[in-house]
């Protein structure tokens, strides 16, 4: 503060400095930091030694782990079966499809990322990228052999379960929120009802409800398909939340927006199209990506109606007897998957937050 | 002038488009509900609630407050999961705020290290999913603690082994209801302390620590009681015998798993909350408040606590809600939650639709007082003037 | 000739016949009777909490009335949606607080209405547009974001976005207002054009300046009734009731 005051630039601290002042600057910020680097001291050197120094790489023969299990972590375990947990029971010699088709899928959000692509021509490029990954994974043309939704699995299933379930879930919660937002009681109602119902109970219950009940509703002898039964659950599930994402940005936006266009002559539905939801999902989009990340994650339920994602084949390849007993290598390996594409995703959007505020913040800055 | 019941009357148009959604709507519940019965025919499922009254025939591996056994009927069965679900639900909320909003402050913190160790745990365990932290904690506790025969002792007669975690608990004896009794009045004596000096201190400006004060009232009395019936401090230890301990109480593997891995997932979004909330309080209320001449104890709690609080806890409710509504993932490692139960229900009387309806009545009920008693509150401490 | 011209300026473009409205028990217009002819330009003042600001709000339906008749343009106000969408197609309105839509651009303000509503074709909507922006002295604004300009300059461009409907009256609900000092002149001066061309207005605000200059008539309005209407000269001279001349003291004393 002197520094500024006498007219220089104040000058970075030295590493004493910044020592004292972050670490030492008092008595209980002391004993806090002498207590986390004990800690540290005691705990880290036996977990390095575990994890990576004392640790089996690569053993197809599953004894050789076992001899060192406790003290070394067997990630030969992860090494032996990672092509299983990634693409699940697809036919081992056509494991480059589904891999091609992750490295599209994470493409499509790598563009979609960027705020220079927002514009309607990504929505074909969307299109043209889902029916490219679906040609690739069912087969069936260009002489690729048929390969049946039932085998898909792992990584890819909980990519696709995501996706998909976002895409859908989406418009049908604009819709939702538009209604809760209505003046007409029925239509405020239904929406109303159908959100407050799906947001008080578990995803787990969706899910038993979907793959049980919609059986009983289809007429006899239409069946319906293991992993629709999912999608249609989670789609459900998404789209009540996001509902109340998207009714956030429309309470959000100043009211006189709505005024105006009305003055114009503007109908409900040129509106809300043209003026009212392009401003209330902009505002919306930071918490609509931390719902996407959290819809992610929720895809794992799956193994609890026996579908093949991620997490249950990581489960299945601890079942095979010579493999059991790794649980933490291979639960520490599917929390690194997910963290990576969470984590990658939050970044994303904390980013994407400040970009936003800080665009419409200078601008009124400017205007004063 | 419009000719009455012309379309392109406001209300005209409103009515109409109410009646389409409603007749639509009563065309598909229709089409389902004749396609379900139909259904249910065929398989010889039969309907309705009367199945309660049997016997359930399973067994379920822990209780709370509820002794059961197999030939108590569904009705009983559910009851115990509904119970064991509130047992999880209430410990894992206080120790997740608890441990939230420590690990929110630390975050605060000047300490860097501490900062930053409180941050990476908010990264780390927030781009997680919960189930596959329930995963691996059940792993490590079922897999990586040692049996029973050579389990760890922490604390004298606490044993925590790969079939969970036993404790002694104190005899019965009968001055424990007294005890109860005791802290009862402690606090009703704490309450009553706390408004008249709040009355005193209108009245003549005098303050008075009530805080410190109630407190001992609350703890003293029963420890007084305690003390004067001759501290008995029988206690029935956890004794191993065979492959297990018998004695004592027991928290098993899954309970256990569940608590930890809910508490350590909800504590870090509680965390973040707790962080925001105290951001969200303006610079400018600390300068105020240390202008005015008020202590640092004074500006935090008389201050910016009350400010922090109200944003702090809508959200922080909402978070109770997940926690609850997570607890039902209890079914993947084997917790028998009402979840658990009524998923056992639903395959021994293949009554689908009425288990499945009973677990969202229940979840939904939970909901609803959660979300009642957090409009109660807030409406208490809104801010006059702010819209709601 | 003469006298058709003469006929048609005296023509009433909006009609207000024993008007009434109701917030809830509150009863914000008390009976209103006034008529508005074409070309006319016509100054609403009063103090705050007077129904000025919805009295105009009715015109173009963005308020409901209860009891009365309202007659704009020839077409009867009522809850029928066609005749509100061609009276709104005719009456523009220009807002104390802009109302610009902050994700377009200022000449995709201008187009939008025209383009959707009156279904132009855009090459005609966007020459049409660019003129009018000219006509307000705005032009090389044309592709910034209203965040990016200042409150007169964003006001300027909320009339010509309400004149690109080529509207028959305008309506102004304290234009000004939300302004600081210096941007109100530039403002001003783009409104007192519009009626040196013959537009016919209805224009809320305290600008007595600008009353005194421009109006044909000044309206004043207090809890809910008109009290008193009159020429200009008239009014600032010799206000005929206790209330307005109230009004006028606090006005003009400042």
């Amino acid at each position: 503060m002197n520094g500024i005051l006498a007219g220089r630039a104040p000058r970075r601290p030295s590493a004493l400095e910044w020592l004292r002042a972050n670490l030492f600057s008092s008595v209980p910020n002391t004993a806090a930091t002498l207590l986390i680097l004990y800690l540290g001291w005691k705990l880290a050197p036996p977990f390095i030694d575990w994890a990576f120094t004392g640790a089996v790489w690569s053993a197809v023969d599953p004894l050789i782990c076992r001899d060192r299990q406790g003290q070394g972590a067997c990630w030969a375990f992860v090494v032996e079966k990672h092509r299983f947990i990634l693409f699940g029971a697809y036919p081992y010699d056509q494991h480059w499809r589904p891999a091609v088709a992750i490295a599209l899928l994470i493409t499509l959000y790598a563009v979609s990322a960027l705020r220079a692509m927002w514009r309607p021509r990504l929505a074909l490029a969307w299109l043209a990228g889902l029916g490219a990954i679906g040609m690739l994974m069912w087969g069936g043309v260009f002489g690729l052999p048929f390969v049946e939704n039932e085998r898909w699995g792992g990584l890819m299933l909980t990519l696709l379960l995501s996706t998909f379930g976002i895409a859908f879930a989406f418009p049908l919660s604009i819709l939702l929120a538009l209604g809760r937002s209505s003046h007409m009681p029925v239509i405020r109602l239904v929406s109303t009802a159908y959100i407050e119902l799906i947001r008080g109970v578990p995803l787990i219950s969706v899910l038993f409800m979907a793959s049980v009940m919609l059986p009983l509703f289809l007429p006899a002898g239409v069946s319906i398909d293991k992993l629709l039964r999912a999608e249609i659950a989670m789609i459900m599930f998404a789209a009540a939340y996001l509902a109340e994402v998207v009714r956030g940005g429309l309470q959000a936006l100043a009211h006189g927006q709505d005024e105006a266009a009305r003055a114009l002559g503007l109908s409900y539905w040129q509106r809300t199209l043209l003026v009212i939801l392009p401003q209330a999902l902009r505002i919306a989009i930071p918490p609509l990506v931390n719902t996407f990340i959290g819809f992610f994650k929720d895809t794992s339920l799956v193994v609890i109606i026996g579908l093949f994602d991620l997490l249950t084949t990581v489960k299945v390849a601890l079942s095979e007897p010579a493999w059991t007993g790794f649980s933490v290598e291979a639960y520490l390996f599917a929390s690194l998957v997910y963290f990576l594409f969470c984590y990658a995703m939050s970044r994303y959007s904390q980013g994407l937050e400040r970009e936003l505020a800080r665009g419409s913040a200078a601008r009124t800055l400017r205007e004063n | 002038m419009t000719k009455p019941w012309s379309l392109n009357d406001a209300r005209v148009r409103a009515v109409a488009y109410q009646l389409l959604l409603a007749a639509a709507a009563g065309i598909v519940a229709w089409y389902l509900v004749t396609n379900t019965t139909r259904n249910l025919e065929e398989r010889k499922i039969a309907s309705g609630f009367s199945f309660l009254a049997r016997e359930a025939g399973f067994e379920i591996s822990e209780t709370t407050f509820l002794s059961y056994n197999a030939a108590d009927t569904y009705l009983r069965a559910i009851a115990a999961g509904l119970l064991n679900t509130l047992r999880v639900a209430v410990i894992g909320i206080i120790i997740a705020t608890a441990l939230g909003a420590l690990i929110g402050l630390a975050r605060l913190s000047r300490n860097w290290l501490l900062a930053k160790l409180a941050a990476g745990y908010v990264e780390l365990v927030r781009n997680v999913p919960l189930l596959v932290q329930l995963f691996f904690w059940y792993a490590v506790i079922s897999e990586h603690l040692p049996g029973p025969d050579n389990a760890l002792s922490p604390l004298e007669s606490v044993f925590l082994s790969n079939r969970g975690i036993a404790y002694p608990v104190p005899r019965p004896h009968f001055i424990h209801p007294w005890l109860g009794a005791a802290l009862a009045t402690g606090v009703a004596l704490a309450w009553a302390l706390a408004r008249w000096t709040r009355l005193r201190q209108a009245v003549t400006g005098k303050p008075f620590p009530a805080f410190t004060a109630g407190a001992a009232l609350a703890l003293g009395l029963p420890l007084a009681l305690y003390l004067g019936a001759g501290a008995p401090l029988a206690l029935d230890r956890p004794v191993l015998s065979g492959f297990n301990f018998s004695g004592g109480a027991a928290l098993s593997p899954e309970f256990a798993t569940l608590v930890l891995g809910l508490v350590i997932y909800t504590a870090a979004f509680i965390a973040e909350i707790v962080r925001a909330g105290v951001l969200a309080v303006d610079r400018g209320q600390f300068e105020a408040a240390h202008s005015l001449g008020l202590s640092r104890r004074h500006a935090i709690g008389l201050v910016i606590l009350p400010q922090a609080l109200r944003a702090i806890v809508p959200p922080l409710t909402s978070q109770y809600l997940n926690l609850t509504k997570n607890s039902s993932l209890a079914v993947a490692i084997g917790y028998p939650d009402i979840v658990s139960i009524a998923n056992t229900t639903i395959n021994q009387t293949g009554q689908a639709i009425e288990g499945i309806a009973i677990i969202m009545l229940v979840y939904l009920t939970i909901s609803l007082a959660i979300s009642a008693l957090m409009n109660w509150y807030n409406r208490r401490i809104a801010l006059r003037g702010t819209k709601a | 000739m003469n006298g058709q011209t003469e006929r048609a300026a005296k023509t009433p473009i909006i009609e207000m016949r024993g008007v009434n409205k109701w917030f809830g028990d509150f009863h914000v217009l008390k009976d209103i009777d006034l008529t508005v002819t074409r070309g006319e330009k016509i100054v609403i003042c009063g103090p705050s909490g007077s129904g000025k600001s919805t009295l105009v709000r009715l015109v173009n339906g963005l308020e409901t009335h209860q009891s009365g008749r309202i007659v704009v343009d020839g077409i009867e106000l009522s809850r029928d949606l066609k005749s509100i969408d061609a009276i709104r197609r005719e009456v523009g309105m220009v807002f104390q607080q802009f109302n610009l839509f902050p994700h377009l651009t200022v000449i995709e303000n201008l187009t939008l209405a025209p383009v959707w509503v009156r279904r132009m074709a855009k090459k005609e909507v966007d020459g049409a547009a660019m003129r009018l922006l000219e006509r307000v002295r705005i032009a090389e604004q044309a592709h910034k974001y209203p965040a990016e300009l200042s409150g007169g300059q964003q006001q300027r461009v909320a009339i010509a976005r309400a004149l690109a409907m080529r509207p028959r009256v305008m309506l102004f609900d304290e234009p000004t207002s939300a302004l600081d000092p210096e941007m109100i002149k530039e403002v001003l001066d783009v409104m007192i054009g519009l009626a040196e061309e013959g537009m016919t207005m209805v224009v809320i605000t305290h600008e007595m300046g600008f009353a005194r200059t421009v109006a044909d008539r000044i309206v004043f309005m207090d809890q809910g009734e008109i009290v008193e209407a009159g020429k200009p000269e008239e009014f600032f001279a010799a206000p005929k009731t206790e209330r307005a001349r109230l009004f006028l003291s606090q006005i003009l004393g400042q």
